[in-house]
């Protein structure tokens, strides 16, 4: 056949599958990224059906949807309510960062991957899925919850760390020796500081310059910027992601709700096709032998991302369940351990291993976060109940139904 | 009253109080423009008995509500010597015949000797409006009249 034709046909099918995925995802009200990565799975090397024709659109696609991830990301937020949350969260978020860091770090060091697998690793338990950790906040009606701005700043202070790692990360993986990678960590920080002064200063001008009243040139000027951003980033060896990440703090405002808006489909689709490129790079068949220590990981961090949160809702002066809630809330990890993940497998410099042990761990964290953070509030409760005499009825002043 | 005020990173705005029977009230003001209006339990002020979605006009409409019940209730108690003389309120509902039209074409006072004394819209008080004023729907009339006068005040704003 016409390779063109085959390409087509592949993608074609592939894309049509994601569609029937997500909305059984939907159906049974979970994330669609788990079910993503099973996709890829299937499609990839060693799966039931081997796709080589769309590969090479595929690796592209995964890393423009990494770009866009981290732009929607940066979108979400104003830089002033960045270093706000720095402000007032930093104990908590250094405590999440030692606490989810060292499990990954750990077991890696145990497998023997080495230092280098030791960073990855480490980022793929840090780092909290703040898309499914937002839309179960939702979708329970947490949204006025006093633990939901404790979670929210942690997630925050997640995001920020991941523009400091990310770099750090494609050093590392770069081989750079440790000069060079002082150097990049240094061009890291300083570009993370200017674009925070320029976004919290003139943040309207770089609003304006990507602006336009017409949506399509607007498309074009938003994913033109973000691309180049991102490309110089990367040629700056600051990892195409941070660049893109930075680029939406820097656009606040109306702006940023009108590109967040024109932006989505076009991220859902790359993004979807960005776990499926992870998918289709990871041999199913190297999962098995890593299920054991994946299931360990799951364990031990969903225990430490409960403390974190049970940690920081105390400080902040929220009782018992609402202690609880918060640690759930933060279980979900995602898409940005597999955007850690991928950097690595690209790079060649982690063995194969990694990324079996990292998708079948954001497997069984996809799935079982939004469990958790349901579950959690009954099985707190039931417990309180059953240690305690019952609870004394309503005052009568409240008016109740 | 002391309002909190909460930034919610990549949510919006929350604000609440805590009302004299131990519950937090309040509202998310969501960056995309909708409200979230939420109630704790009392057992747990710090989660959610309910957190309802509302739209722009919902949450007007609602505030039109609130507040005009507090205003009603000062009218009444300052008619309350006059006998004979109550006070209501009307809402204009979206197949109401004077939806976006001036309400002197209602001409409420001439055929039912009723007064309208206030207009509450999106949450602000519009006090003795003038006839060019025009109504829209979730406007909510405050009138003054005698019982029947409000009656058939009622009838004109519904059937015209």
């Amino acid at each position: 056949m016409d390779p063109l034709a085959l390409t087509l046909i592949e993608l074609g099918a592939v894309v049509f599958c994601l569609g029937l995925l997500a909305r059984l995802a939907g159906r049974i009200g979970m994330s669609p990224i788990p079910f993503y990565l099973v996709g890829g799975l299937a499609f990839g090397a060693g799966g039931f059906v081997n796709l080589d024709g769309m590969h090479e659109f595929a690796h592209l696609s995964g890393e423009i949807g990494v770009i866009l991830l981290l732009l929607m990301l940066g979108l979400e937020y104003t830089a002033a309510e960045l270093v706000n949350g720095l402000r007032r969260s930093w104990q908590a978020g250094v405590l999440d960062l030692v606490l989810n860091f060292a499990p990954g770090a750990g077991i890696a060091l145990l497998l023997g991957w080495g230092v280098v697998g030791a960073i990855v690793m480490g980022g793929v338990t840090y780092i909290s899925s703040s898309g499914i950790a937002a839309k179960v906040i939702t979708d329970l009606g947490r949204i006025g919850n006093r633990e939901t701005p404790v979670v929210l700043a942690i997630l925050v202070f997640e995001d920020l760390t991941m523009a400091i790692y990310l770099p750090i990360l494609t050093a590392i993986l770069a081989g750079v020796g440790f000069l060079g990678g002082l150097q990049t960590v240094g061009i890291a920080l300083a570009v993370v500081t200017l674009v925070l002064v320029v976004a919290l200063k003139h943040g309207h001008r770089v609003s304006q310059a990507v602006h336009s009243e017409n949506s399509e040139v607007f498309l074009l000027n938003v994913l033109g910027a973000a691309l180049l951003v991102a490309g110089i980033a990367s040629a700056m060896q600051v990892s195409a992601a941070v660049g893109a990440f930075m680029l939406g703090i820097a656009i606040s405002g109306a702006t940023a709700h009108t590109a967040t808006r024109i932006l989505e489909p076009l991220r859902d689709l790359f993004a979807a096709l960005f776990f499926v490129a992870f998918g289709l790079n990871t041999d199913p068949s190297g999962i098995p032998p890593v299920l054991g220590w994946a299931l360990l990981l799951a364990v031990l961090t969903a225990a430490t991302k409960m403390l974190t949160g049970i940690w920081a809702a105390k400080r902040a002066g929220i009782a018992v369940p609402g202690r609880f809630r918060a640690g759930a809330a933060l279980i979900a990890r995602g898409e940005f351990s597999i955007v850690i993940a991928g950097l690595a497998v690209t790079s060649g410099a982690v063995p194969a291993d990694l990324a079996a042990l990292a998708t079948a761990y954001v497997l069984l964290m996809a799935i079982t976060g939004p469990l958790a953070a349901r579950f959690v509030e009954p099985v707190v409760k039931a417990f309180r109940k059953s240690s305690r005499k019952p609870t004394p009825a309503e005052p009568r002043t409240s008016v109740e139904a | 009253m002391n309002v909190d005020e909460t930034v919610l990173p990549g949510l919006g705005v929350r604000k609440d109080f805590v009302t004299a029977s131990g519950r937090r009230i309040g509202v998310v003001e969501m960056r995309e423009g909708e409200t979230e209006l939420f109630v704790s339990t009392w057992d747990d002020p710090d989660t959610c008995q309910a957190s309802i979605p509302l739209t722009a006009d919902e949450a007007s409409c609602l505030g039109n509500l609130l507040g005009g019940q507090h205003l009603a209730m000062s009218l009444a108690e300052a008619h309350k010597d006059v006998p004979g003389i109550a006070t209501r309120q009307f809402s204009i509902t979206a197949d109401s015949p004077f939806n976006n039209e001036p309400m002197g074409k209602a001409q409420i006072r001439t055929r039912s000797g009723v007064s309208i004394v206030a207009i509450m819209r999106e949450g602000e008080v519009v006090p003795s409006p003038a006839p060019d004023v025009v109504l829209h729907m979730g406007d909510l009339l405050v009138a003054v009249g005698t019982q029947k006068g409000l009656d058939s005040a009622a009838a004109i704003l519904r059937n015209g």
